[in-house]
C-alpha cells in the first residue's frame, strides 16, 4: 500500500484526469447524441438511414479501435489536435487529451442516440394521438406530452451509458493520458509485489464513483417516474 | 418507418412538399460528407495501391483471419462460456434463501461490474500472465473478461429467473419438488429462453472487449493490425480493415440474437442488458 500512499498526489491527479475525461466527453456525447437521435427519429428518410448506418458502424467498433483511429491513424491524414494546449494549474490539456475526448465522444454519442431513441419508442402511441385529439399543435404535443415521457424512459439507459463511459476512460491511459489506469499500471510496473493493494485502491475508487452516478440516476428516475 | 409514429401525424400536402426539399438538401449534405472523406483520403495518399496491397496478399489475409479474427473469436467464446458458468453460480447465489450465500454473491457481482476491465486485466497479467509469454496474455484477457461478463450475466440470470411466472415455482413446490429441483427442472430451463438474446448481446460486448488485450500485448485482431501497420506504415487502411472485421463479426452475432429473440421470445421485448446492467439504476432492479 505504501506506493499508493507515498504518491497520493499522483493518484489524486490521475483521478482528476479521469473525472475531466468523463465530464467533458459526457457532456459532448449527450449533446451530439441528442442531435443524432433527432435525425434518427426525424421525418427525413435520408438522414434517418444515414444516421442508422453511422450509429451501427460505430457501436459495433471496439472503443480501442476508435482511439487507435484518432491517436495513431488520424495524425497520418492530418487529424491531429496540436492546436490544443491549455495548462490550468497542474492539469495540462494537450493533443493526446483532446484526441481521447473526441474518440470517447464519438463512441459514446452513438449509445446516447440509441438510448434516447429507445426512450421515445417507449411512449405509447395513444399518448400522441390523445394530444392531437385535444387540439395540441405539434410543438405543444412534443413539449407537454411526448418528450417529458420519453426523457423519463431514457434515464436508465442513459445512466448505464454514462457509467460505461466512466469505465471506458481507462482506455485513454493506453494512449498516453496520465489518468487512473495509466497510474495504476505505472505503480504495478514499479512495485509488482504490491499489485493487489494497488488494484484494490484504484478499483474501490471506481466502485465509489460508479455508485455515485448510479445513485444520482436512481434519484432522478424516482423523482421523474411516470405514475402508472 | 411504420405509418403511425408517436412523433408525427400523417403529413399533409404542404408538409410532404417541405419534406421533399429537406430530403434533397439532406441527400446533398450526406453525399458531400462522404465525398469529402474520400477526397481527404485520396489527397493524403491513403487510397494508393501500395497502402492496400497487403490486404490482397494471401499471406496477410491469412494472418488477419487466422491469427487475428479466429483468435479473437476464440478469446470471446471461451470468455463467454466461462462467464455463463460463473453467471449461473452467482445469479442463483443471489437468489438463495441463505443470507451467507446471498451477500457474498451480491458483493462479488457489484464489485466486478463496477471495476473497469482494464484494471482487472493488468492485475491478472502481473499476477499470472507476465512470465508465460503470449499464452499468459491470452489467458489474462480471458480471465478478466470472464469475471466482468460473469458479473453482468449474473444479473441477467437473476432477472431471467425472476421473470418466470411465480405460478411455475408454486406448482413445482406443490408437486413436492425440492428447492434445487425447482431451480434446475422448472425455473432455469424457462428462464434461459428469456435470457438468450441478452446473453448473445453480451457476446458482442465481450468480443469488442477482447481488443483491450492490446494493453497487455495479447494476440488477436488488434495485435495483428499493429504488426501490419508497424511494418507497412499504412495505419489508416489497417484501422479500417480491422474495424470492418470486428463490425462484421458483431453484426453476425446481432443477427443471431434477433433471430433467437423472434424464435424463442416472440415480438415482445426480452431483457435488455443495458437495463439489467446498470447497478440498480435500471427498471429491473
Amino acid at each position: 500500500m505504501n506506493v499508493v500512499l507515498d504518491n497520493a498526489d499522483l493518484v489524486v491527479r490521475a483521478f482528476i484526469y479521469t473525472a475531466l475525461l468523463f465530464v467533458i466527453a459526457g457532456i459532448f456525447s449527450l449533446v451530439i447524441g441528442t442531435s443524432l437521435a433527432a435525425m434518427r427519429i426525424g421525418p427525413i428518410a435520408v438522414l434517418r438511414n444515414a444516421v442508422a448506418v453511422y450509429v451501427t458502424l460505430i457501436r459495433n467498433t471496439p472503443l480501442l479501435l476508435v482511439l487507435i483511429f484518432f491517436r495513431i491513424a488520424g495524425p497520418k491524414i492530418g487529424i491531429n489536435f496540436n492546436f490544443v494546449d491549455i495548462v490550468i494549474g497542474e492539469i495540462r490539456f494537450n493533443n493526446l487529451f483532446a484526441a481521447c475526448v473526441v474518440a470517447l465522444t464519438v463512441y459514446t454519442s452513438t449509445f446516447v442516440c440509441e438510448g434516447l431513441r429507445a426512450g421515445v419508442n417507449a411512449v405509447p402511441l395513444g399518448q400522441a394521438e390523445a394530444a392531437r385529439a385535444i387540439g395540441l399543435p405539434f410543438a405543444g404535443a412534443m413539449r407537454e406530452v411526448v418528450l417529458p415521457q420519453a426523457f423519463r424512459a431514457a434515464v436508465p439507459p442513459l445512466a448505464s451509458v454514462q457509467i460505461a463511459l466512466l469505465k471506458n476512460t481507462t482506455l485513454c491511459g493506453i494512449f498516453g493520458v496520465s489518468e487512473a489506469f495509466f497510474r495504476m499500471k505505472g505503480f504495478t510496473n514499479n512495485e509488482p509485489a504490491e499489485r493487489v493493494g494497488i488494484f484494490l485502491t484504484f478499483a474501490l475508487i471506481f466502485v465509489v464513483l460508479v455508485e455515485i452516478i448510479s445513485f444520482m440516476a436512481n434519484r432522478l428516475e424516482r423523482r421523474w417516474r411516470v405514475t402508472t | 418507418m411504420s405509418t403511425a409514429s408517436v412523433l408525427f401525424d400523417a403529413p399533409g400536402p404542404k408538409t410532404v412538399a417541405r419534406h421533399r426539399i429537406y430530403t434533397v438538401v439532406a441527400l446533398v449534405a450526406v453525399l458531400a460528407v462522404v465525398a469529402f472523406v474520400v477526397w481527404r483520403l485520396y489527397v493524403e495518399e491513403q487510397l494508393t495501391y501500395e497502402k492496400w496491397e497487403v490486404f490482397v496478399t494471401p499471406a496477410y489475409i491469412q494472418a488477419l483471419l487466422v491469427d487475428g479474427l479466429l483468435v479473437t473469436l476464440q478469446m470471446a467464446v471461451s470468455a463467454i462460456l466461462f462467464a455463463v458458468i460463473l453467471g449461473v453460480v452467482l445469479g442463483v447465489g443471489k437468489l438463495s434463501d441463505h443470507a451467507w450465500v446471498r451477500w457474498p454473491c451480491w458483493a462479488v457481482v457489484e464489485f466486478f461490474r463496477a471495476v473497469p476491465v482494464l484494471l482487472l486485466m493488468i492485475l491478472i497479467f502481473f499476477s499470472y500472465g507476465i512470465d508465460r509469454g503470449s499464452s499468459g496474455a491470452y489467458w489474462s484477457v480471458v480471465i478478466a473478461l470472464t469475471l466482468y461478463n460473469g458479473a453482468v450475466l449474473a444479473e441477467v440470470f437473476r432477472a431471467g429467473i425472476q421473470a418466470v411466472p411465480s405460478g411455475q415455482s408454486e406448482a413445482a413446490y406443490a408437486i413436492g419438488l425440492r428447492k434445487s429441483q425447482v431451480m434446475n427442472i422448472v425455473l432455469l430451463p424457462q428462464g434461459v429462453k428469456i435470457m438468450l438474446p441478452a446473453i448473445i448481446s453480451q457476446c458482442v460486448v465481450a468480443l469488442k472487449d477482447t481488443s483491450l488485450g492490446y494493453a497487455v500485448a495479447a494476440p488477436g485482431l488488434t495485435a495483428v493490425g499493429k504488426l501490419i501497420w508497424n511494418g507497412e506504415q499504412n495505419q489508416v487502411p489497417t484501422a479500417m480493415v480491422v474495424a470492418a472485421l470486428y463490425i462484421g463479426a458483431n453484426l453476425v452475432l446481432t443477427a443471431i440474437a434477433t433471430w433467437v429473440q423472434m424464435k424463442f421470445v416472440g415480438e415482445k421485448s426480452g431483457l435488455e442488458v443495458s437495463m439489467v446492467g446498470n447497478l440498480d439504476g435500471g427498471r429491473n432492479a
